[in-house]
């Protein structure tokens, strides 16, 4: 489906900036440097703008109030659902569901599985997931007596395809990978990994946290199973994501919680349940947050997400080249493909101590395993220092960044 | 000297840079100058898991004092236990369990006392004062 605007504007990263109210703050003195945006990307005023207004303006509880607030309220809230739709291309508006995120997305997924997988079956995993893309799966394999694999990846930070086929057997029932990976910036190659999942009639499902930001996934030509994603990495609220899933799958799979708004009939004696998505969305949504990450998807969608790309591979790039220049910086994660996020690490010096000093110098970056130690035990190192660039960031603040960390080398060796 | 003359004393010490380069700078030169732990007692029990650095943490009791001896992966963390080690280690179970920790505030380190640090700084005090419990037990006993 087409963008809003399908002309490219002029990428004005200065006008941008002034969105952003945040990035007008100075922390320890010093004018903000925001470069944690793969834990969570900053607000700009229209999403702001738009809790407010809800907050304000229409405030009441959705689906069944006869008065108009709460008409106006449901029919905002379901327009959401429709942007989301349209943004990535998603067949049926049922096929969304609410979610408090992405981890909360993939619970409803692996809980779903526990009562189709069985012993002897196979569920495959990444090497390079997030915590919350592992541990449910781990739970499903107790419960169940499936058998989790793993898909290795090269000291690039590349999946390897050709082990990939390997494990895929007849006894494979899910493969589960991220769009993007979190500590490494790594775009994996999904179409080619559900296609090859599909043909041994095993279904996928995506994590898409890290990549929606960046790039604008259409989940018809992807074929996912179930993608999930989360608003508060795109510009958009905390506190509310999404989970696709395919509607045969999502009919199949039992529901999640219990409560109101996710029943059809109750008695005593029975419920059934109500049509999809209301099926898995139990209890009162978080209205004000699906409306404004609606407003989020127009706000990326106006700036336009091929300038977003561009923009931010020049600043990848550029970053990349700097960073390098610092002697005995050794950066993780080079694959061809990435989207702007960086994780290095300086020879002899503990990620947590340049950190610390960067924060002084006004630089937020993080530090640590970023919930993915199977990947910090594949490179045998306790963590790494993450700079993850967004559309909003500046040449001058790589700059701000590099004579950081060379400050931080100086003071630490 | 005991635990508030020498809280007192780095209190001073640290009073003399007026900027944070320099304290910090003062913090690490302190790690770097934390006796080493034996490398037989860096074992997983001896761990004060921070979220990011490590921290081992080891203690003995010689007459009546305890002795603490610790080592840490990221050399800030080290600083700030060296810090803890020369205002806790060599005196009586009774002081360490009794003393107050407001001097990490006031030699303007605070921020390593916010849980969301990690660092494990609040642990590791924590885990000092549980170590001079126990001896204090033995003592009674």
């Amino acid at each position: 489906m087409s963008e809003p605007n399908t002309m490219p504007m002029i990428f004005d990263v200065e006008k941008i900036r002034e969105d952003f109210p945040i990035l007008k703050r100075e922390v320890n003195g010093k004018p903000l440097v925001y470069l944690d945006n793969a834990a969570t990307s900053q607000k700009p005023q229209a999403v702001i703008d738009c809790i407010v207004d809800y907050y304000s303006n229409y405030n009441a509880n959705i689906h069944r109030g006869v008065h108009t607030l709460s008409q106006e309220a449901t029919d905002a809230y379901e327009l959401a659902r429709r942007k989301i739709q349209n943004h990535f291309n998603i067949k049926f508006a049922e096929e969304i569901i609410f979610t408090s995120g992405t981890t909360h997305g993939i619970n409803i997924v692996s809980n779903g599985f526990a009562s189709i997988l069985k012993a002897g079956d196979e569920v495959l995993v990444s090497a390079m997931e997030h915590h919350s893309n592992i541990v449910p799966w781990q739970m499903l394999c107790k419960k169940t007596g499936a058998t989790l694999k793993v898909i290795p990846m090269n000291e690039d930070g590349v999946l390897i395809l050709s082990e990939y086929e390997k494990l895929l057997s007849t006894r494979t029932k899910l493969v589960f990978v991220n769009h993007v990976s979190n500590a490494l910036g790594t775009i994996n190659p999904i179409q080619q990994i559900i296609e090859k999942a599909h043909t041994a009639g095993a279904a996928v499902l995506i994590d898409g946290a890290q990549a929606c930001s960046h790039i604008k996934a259409d989940l018809q030509e992807l074929d996912a199973d179930f993608y999930v994603t989360s608003a508060h990495k795109m510009c958009g609220p905390t506190g509310i994501g999404i989970l696709y899933g395919k509607k045969s799958w999502l009919e199949q799979l039992p529901p999640y919680q219990g409560g109101g708004e996710m029943i059809k009939e109750v008695t005593f004696e029975k419920t059934t349940y109500a049509d999809l998505p209301h099926k898995f969305e139990a209890g009162t949504p978080n209205v004000a947050g699906g409306i404004s990450f609606g407003a989020a998807i127009d706000y990326l969608n106006e700036i336009g997400f091929d300038a977003i790309k561009a923009y931010e591979d020049e600043l990848l790039a550029y970053a990349t080249e700097k960073l390098l220049e610092i002697d005995g910086l050794k950066i993780y994660g080079t694959a061809k493909d990435k989207t702007s996020v960086i994780s290095f690490n300086l020879d002899g010096i503990h990620p947590y101590d340049v950190g610390t000093i960067v924060d002084k110098l006004g630089i937020a970056v993080r530090t640590g395993h970023h919930c993915a130690q199977p990947i910090m035990d594949f490179y045998n190192i306790p963590g790494t220092v993450r700079a993850s660039f967004s559309f909003y960031n500046t040449k001058e603040e790589v700059d701000r960044l590099v004579s950081a960390v060379s400050k931080a080398q100086m003071m630490l060796s | 000297m005991d635990i508030k003359a020498l809280q007192d004393e780095l209190i001073d010490e640290f009073s003399l840079f007026d900027d944070w380069m320099d304290k910090y700078e003062h913090l690490i030169e302190l790690g770097k100058s934390l006796p080493l732990i034996d490398p037989s007692l860096k074992t997983d029990d001896r761990i004060i898991k921070g979220c990011q650095s490590k921290v081992w943490l080891h203690s003995t009791m010689e007459d009546g004092k305890v002795i603490f001896t610790a080592d840490s992966d990221a050399i800030i963390t080290k600083g700030i236990i060296a810090v803890l080690i020369r205002v806790f280690s060599h005196q009586s179970p009774e002081d360490i369990v009794a003393a107050d920790t407001g001097f990490i505030d006031e030699i303007g380190l605070k921020e390593h006392l916010s849980p969301t640090r990690a660092n494990g700084l609040v642990a590791m005090i924590k885990q000092m004062k549980l170590y001079a419990v126990a001896f204090q037990a033995q003592l009674k006993n």
